[in-house]
């Protein structure tokens, strides 16, 4: 193998991984604040590209509108999620709210078979799809703004944790919701913006990679599996750890697909994810 | 005490078994009211699902841990049932059991290092391996068949009887399904399953009574899978047919909300959860547009109003209302 | 019967417990006091292998048992309380108690599924153990409630049972009496008494000062996880430094 396809490789990992990067984020937030794994995270992906698609199709706003469209739309349904379908349940029990998430995917997975049926359809990507050569390899466009708005989307995310009252509110919730609890942090409010963070990431993510890959009602399962193992790999809970480890699992997909079999792609993540739990079920830079 | 007090007695004594011994004379009967092999077919349909869902309800239930994935299960076990006697000519029952000890050592292989953590990271990894069973059903075709299926499989017998239609196989499946529950119903009834028990209420409380909450966890785990896996064996050469798709993520979904609406640790619900779902699209018409709607709709109102599951949360709050109005009679 | 050997706890370099040594003799109460966040209860956990022990040797009949798991220490025969009640809410109280036969029941989960005669015979005779318990706590018309619909005092008294049934040769007991009336409070002391003379050991986390000069024959105090005094009550009662604590802490609170 040249050194050309490598560097081919490479760029296609650091692209999917960028998404699985911004997946695992979502998926992070969430139980950092809730301890809970949320399900409903893999049909954000979805609807992030069918809103892209109906604002460019039935609204016919242009590009950068039916972006910021998209995301904000998704982190809206996000909010409704929490507090018409979480918020309601008296219970605690952790059990009982992965459960309900679970319920919740699958209806909002229903509604959107409703509004965009069941068909493939396909997103035009963001800027014209001529390849650009990078090194000798060729590069998408997509795959550049992907790791362009991804990086984007860590920096505000950054500046949000660290520079807002609310995300600071976030942070003390993750580390010690007790002590959170007993110095007035609301909680509620903690919730529901974990819920918006996490559906603007997924939509986001689904607003980027739904050209790439096509469109359709469950397009989000397989990469909202992904990008949970990529959390996992990172150590389930950590922001700079879901990065390295969507980045991480971005490139031994790409490579194996590469090198190995592309028949089984799909499978690579999976056996990262068990061999995580058996070898170093904290992740990489789990606590 | 008198012969209608005796006679209370008696039932409260043994009505578990009074039930199962009801339900027996009903499964025995049935056909002789019933013979459209269409509704056998559906009856034949519950009492698979029934064991499947015994299994992860006891799961669910006793082990407080969510499987995503136990259509992973049943999968594994139809397609090695249907390639170990189709494509190498082994005798189907062995090649069962064969089949369940292989799938007993796949669920350890995942649950042993998902279940060692405190969390529910055997929810991913169960519907991990769901979609990779998916995904290799679908392109190692050369052995099971690829997308459409793998068919000719031959049907179950004993000695020169077979079980080739819906009557005959009515009473192999539902002597099956039969069989199962009363072995759950011993189980919960057992020490062992008081044990159990204790592990869903109180973790560390279930460890302080002497409850070796890993291997339990461990262990209830792979039955599960073992119920799956002979459920699949079963459907396997009930159809003579299966494909992928009867094994994908959105049946494992089917078979926790078999389990919510039958309540999480209950074994007669787990009777009425699967017979629920697996009826329900035969009484709404148009209900293939709906069922994401009906089935999500299902799972988050029980959740939401009854979290311990439709059936055990009725009858708990009925308990409880009782107990509290004997408590007060006492008191006054 | 158990002996603790400087067991010491650090959480993230905080010490609760620092070096604390002790010991419990077979056949009587023990009482573990001190004031608030002395590290009584941490001392349990580490005691029924709940949290880890930083440091230390714990024996009991002799056998280390401080790396063990908390189901094995269980077995050994050591049962405990919980400081905020662990019932099982959705089991009757019988079944409640019934939990406290688990050590007993050593079957597989084959075993239980084929529901063997014997199993069935030996089923029935902790069933009869268990109701005695529950007599003996003057809970046997209350055994088929559910014991979600209890009153606090009963539950405390289920703890109790639960704890007891499976005759523990050490029992551990996280404030008995906690949040109790003066009645049932005088009704516990009763029975702990009666614990010890069937000959129960029993090691007591309590505030209530009046049951442990009570009913215990040694007590031993914690102040900021060290060990500062152990002997009779009344030379606990006596000692300097056990006013000095519990006279500081009265200070610091009013």
């Amino acid at each position: 193998m040249s050194s050309q396809d490598l560097l081919q490789f490479i760029f296609a990992g650091l692209t999917s991984g960028s998404i699985y990067a911004l997946i695992a984020i979502g998926f992070c937030v969430v139980n950092n604040t809730m301890g809970i794994v949320n399900f409903v995270q893999v049909d954000f992906i979805t609807l992030g590209g069918m809103l892209m698609f109906s604002a460019l199709f039935t609204l016919g706003v242009p590009l950068a509108a039916g972006l910021l469209l998209a995301v904000s739309g998704v982190a809206l349904v996000a909010m409704l999620v929490e507090r018409c379908g979480l918020r309601p349940c008296r219970s605690e029990n952790h059990l009982v709210l992965i459960f309900l998430t679970v319920g919740l995917s699958i209806i909002l997975r229903g509604l959107i078979k409703m509004f965009w049926g069941k068909n493939r359809m396909a997103l035009p990507p963001l800027t014209p799809d001529e390849p650009i050569r990078i090194f000798g390899a060729s590069v998408l466009p997509q795959a550049l703004w992907i790791l362009l708005l991804t990086l984007c989307a860590i920096a505000l995310l950054t500046w949000f944790f660290y520079r807002t009252p609310l995300g600071l509110a976030m942070r003390a919730v993750a580390s010690n919701p007790t002590a959170a609890a007993v110095v007035g942090i609301p909680a509620g409010r903690v919730r529901l913006t974990s819920y918006a963070v996490a559906g603007a990431l997924g939509g986001l993510a689904g607003v980027l990679v739904t050209p790439i890959t096509t469109l359709n009602y469950d397009v989000g399962v397989l990469l909202g599996l992904k990008g949970f193992a990529a959390a996992i790999l990172g150590g389930f809970g950590s922001f700079p750890g879901a990065v390295l480890g969507g980045v991480g699992l971005g490139l031994l997909e790409s490579l194996s697909a590469g090198y190995l079999s592309s028949a089984y792609k799909d499978v690579v993540a999976f056996v990262v994810l068990l061999a995580v739990l058996f070898v170093r079920p904290k992740g990489l830079l789990g606590k | 005490m008198t012969s209608k007090e005796k006679f209370g007695y008696f039932f409260t004594l043994h009505r578990s078994g009074l039930t199962v011994l009801a339900l027996s004379l009903a499964v025995l009967l049935f056909p002789l009211f019933e013979d459209n092999p269409y509704t056998l077919g559906l009856t034949n349909l519950i009492a698979i699902n029934t064991i499947v869902v015994l299994g992860l309800n006891l799961f669910i239930g006793y082990a407080g841990q969510i499987s995503l994935g136990h259509a992973a299960f049943f999968g594994l076990g139809a397609y090695g049932s249907a390639i170990g006697s189709t494509t190498f000519g082994l005798p189907p029952w062995p090649t069962m059991l064969l089949v369940a000890v292989l799938v007993a050592l796949v669920a350890l292989l995942v649950g042993i290092p998902a279940l060692r953590l405190s969390g529910h990271y055997l929810a991913m990894a169960t519907l991990g391996l769901n979609f990779v069973l998916h995904t290799i059903l679908l392109q190692w075709d050369e052995v099971t068949g690829g997308p459409s299926g793998f068919s000719g499989i031959p049907s179950l017998a004993l000695g020169r009887f077979e079980f080739a239609d819906e009557f005959r196989l009515h009473y192999l499946l539902w002597g099956v399904a039969l069989l199962v529950l009363l072995l759950c119903l011993n189980l919960v009834r057992s020490g062992v399953g008081r044990g159990l028990a204790a592990l869903a209420g109180d973790e560390v409380a279930a460890a302080a009574l002497g409850v070796d909450t890993k291997t339990a966890k461990v262990k209830v785990f792979v039955l599960s899978a073992v119920l799956a896996s002979l459920a699949g064996s079963l459907f396997a050469h009930c159809y003579a047919f299966v494909s992928p798709d009867s094994f994908n993520i959105f049946v494992s979904a089917d078979l926790v909300i078999m389990v919510v609406i039958g309540g999480m640790g209950s074994v007669w619900g787990s009777l009425f959860g699967a017979a629920l779902i697996t009826v329900l699209p035969e009484w709404l018409d148009m209900f293939e547009t709906y069922k994401d709607f009906v089935h999500g709709g299902i799972l988050v109102l029980v959740l939401i109003f009854l979290p311990q599951g439709l059936v055990t949360g009725l009858i708990e709050t009925v308990r409880i209302r009782l107990a509290l109005r004997r408590s007060k009679d006492a008191a006054a | 019967m158990l002996q603790l050997e400087q067991v010491s706890k650090n959480f993230g370099g905080l010490p609760a417990l620092d070096e604390v040594s002790f010991g419990v003799p077979q056949g009587q109460i023990v009482a573990l006091i001190g004031p608030n966040g002395a590290g009584k209860t941490t001392l349990i956990n580490c005691i029924t292998g709940v949290l880890p022990a930083t440091s230390g040797r714990i024996h009991f009949r002799g056998q280390p048992i401080e790396a063990r798991q908390p189901h094995q220490i269980a077995r050994y025969g050591i049962s405990r309380t919980f400081q905020n009640l662990k019932l099982f809410p959705r089991l009757s109280v019988l079944d409640n108690v019934l939990t406290g036969l688990t050590c007993e029941g050593g079957d597989s989960i084959l075993m239980a599924m084929l529901r063997f005669p014997y199993l069935r015979h030996r089923e029935r005779q902790l069933k009869l153990r268990a109701l005695e318990a529950l007599d003996r706590f003057r809970l046997a018309d209350k055994a088929h409630w559910p014991a979600a619909v209890l009153a606090y005092g009963d539950r405390k008294r289920v703890e109790l049972a639960r704890a007891t049934v499976g005759r523990p040769d050490l029992v551990l007991l996280d404030e008995p009496v906690a949040g109790l009336n003066t009645e049932e409070t005088a009704e516990v002391a009763e029975q702990l008494k009666r614990l010890r003379s069937a000959g129960h050991t029993l090691l007591l986390v309590e505030h209530d000062m009046e049951l442990v000069m009570t009913v215990a024959d040694r007590v031993v105090v914690l102040d900021s996880g060290r060990c500062i005094a152990v002997g009779s009550p009344d030379e606990v009662r006596s000692n300097p430094l056990v006013l000095r604590a519990y006279l500081g802490q009265m200070e610091a609170t009013t």
